[in-house]
């Protein structure tokens, strides 16, 4: 989306039609779109399936209070900076990349340049 | 009932007029875009979301789609905040529900930015550290700053109403030529520091040399840095001709429609396409909502990579209005998603 207030865009967009972003899955859905040219609901049943969400509980896709727990749990991260967050930037996308089976660039360059192999 | 005119401003319309400006948008684009017509259960879902009492409509569970932005950084700068661009990011993934965001410059030029990319790269680092959703570079090709006065070339823009045309052609072509270079530059420098990708915003806003620039930018860019997902807006529901005479794998560019501009880009490897509608500020909301969803639908039918519709000011049949009215902007992010069937916005 382009001009446009934050309020009367991004966020009129987010509440109408929006997946959720780090709330819920959004974040994860559109890595698959943009990385492995994904159509959305293909996208929406790969993360589903490796987050182990049956077809019948795709609500649970975009479900806030679910999704929030889950995320903690799996260190992938969330909108709280403290409060038993456990991992936060670079960490939760470590964890991604492992979870979705995907070669995040910022991650590949963080391994490079540390040194670090995982 | 209350809704309103493509330029935003408020009308009265009764239901019958309503359904009316939706039938003869949907007659309209069919014949002019040669795309088909949408369905009576489309039009009825349509006029539906169109003419609900309330003033935020919504998605149905399990409708959603993914949201991209473009130009986020210069947001809050724009309304007098001085947020910086690192800042701006964690806002739009903690506070604004994004699940993409994207590193912008005020100088929202690809030509501009070249010459500063170590400072991008530097601001890039530190967000990308510090966030979890995707984050892609963005700007605009924006071929125009390539001519004189701006750039080294000759300004097609003057020498056309001369009847200049060879010289105004080879002006574009050449101008092409150095815009797709530093495309690639720059997603050399993005692609270094581990970006998720790039997204080239208004491509072809100065006509089919432009959009040739950035299908050949595509393609060399996929082929260098295949760890980079180039994401591709558009500027027009179809492509000037300024040049006229380019063509790419074949196919004429001159007249293309946001359809055939997307399988052109899925060819190329774009991973993502952003198609734009233009939104007609003397028709009503209703007419020009009619027109983006019969658009991007059929682009979405026919597209094989993800397809994005552009719902910022004036496309996507969100009114020109740059303080958006959300009773808009929810029906048309809602007719997009539901009645489309986008991937994302």
């Amino acid at each position: 989306m382009g001009y446009g207030d934050p309020a009367g865009m991004a966020i009129a967009h987010a509440q109408a039609a929006g997946m959720g972003g780090v709330r819920t899955t959004g974040d994860l859905v559109a890595r698959m779109m943009m990385q492995k040219k994904m159509r959305l609901p293909e996208a929406k049943k790969y993360v589903a399936e490796k987050l182990g969400i049956k077809e019948n509980e795709m609500w649970k896709m975009t479900d806030e209070i679910f999704m929030g727990e889950k995320r903690v749990e799996l260190g992938l991260g969330g909108v709280y900076g403290g409060q038993g967050a456990k991992a936060k930037g670079i960490e939760t996308k470590i964890n991604i990349s492992r979870l979705l089976d995907l070669e995040i660039n910022c991650v590949e360059k963080f391994k490079k340049f540390s040194g670090i192999e995982f | 009932m209350l809704t309103r005119m493509g330029d935003a401003s408020m009308v009265e319309m009764s239901y019958d007029e309503i359904v009316a400006d939706v039938n003869a948008a949907n007659e309209e684009t069919s014949k002019k875009a040669k795309c088909p017509m949408l369905s009576k259960g489309d039009m009825d879902a349509l006029i539906d979301i169109i003419c609900n009492p309330s003033e935020f409509v919504s998605v149905k569970r399990g409708n959603e789609v993914c949201l991209t932005y473009d130009g986020p950084c210069s947001k809050f700068i724009r309304m007098g905040v001085e947020l910086n661009r690192g800042q701006a990011v964690q806002v739009y993934e903690n506070a604004l529900m994004a699940d993409t965001s994207e590193l912008s410059s005020v100088q929202y030029s690809f030509k501009l930015q070249n010459t500063y990319y170590p400072e991008e790269q530097g601001a890039a680092k530190q967000i990308l550290h510090n966030t979890t959703l995707p984050v892609v570079y963005g700007a605009m090709p924006n071929m125009s700053l390539y001519a004189k006065p701006d750039g080294p070339f000759e300004n097609p823009a003057e020498l056309l109403p001369q009847g200049k045309v060879k010289e105004a052609q080879e002006a574009q072509e050449q101008a092409a030529a150095m815009m797709r270079d530093n495309l690639v530059f720059c997603a050399k420098h993005m692609s270094e520091i581990g970006l998720d990708g790039i997204d080239f915003d208004t491509a072809a806003s100065a006509g089919d040399a432009e959009f040739l620039g950035c299908l050949e930018a595509i393609e060399e860019i996929k082929r260098l840095y295949p760890d980079l997902s180039v994401l591709i807006g558009m500027s027009g529901e179809f492509v000037l001709g300024m040049h006229g005479r380019v063509k790419y794998k074949g196919k004429r560019l001159a007249g293309m429609w946001c359809y055939d501009q997307a399988l052109a880009c899925a060819e190329a490897g774009a991973d993502v396409f952003g198609a734009v509608v233009n939104v007609n500020c003397s028709k009503s909301f209703a007419w020009n909502l009619t027109k983006a969803v019969q658009l991007y639908k059929y682009t979405g039918e026919v597209s094989p990579i993800p397809v994005f519709g552009n719902v910022g000011m004036g496309v996507g049949g969100v009114p020109m209005s740059d303080i958006p009215p959300r009773d808009c902007v929810s029906r048309v992010s809602t007719a997009l998603a539901e009645i489309a069937k986008l991937d994302g916005l």
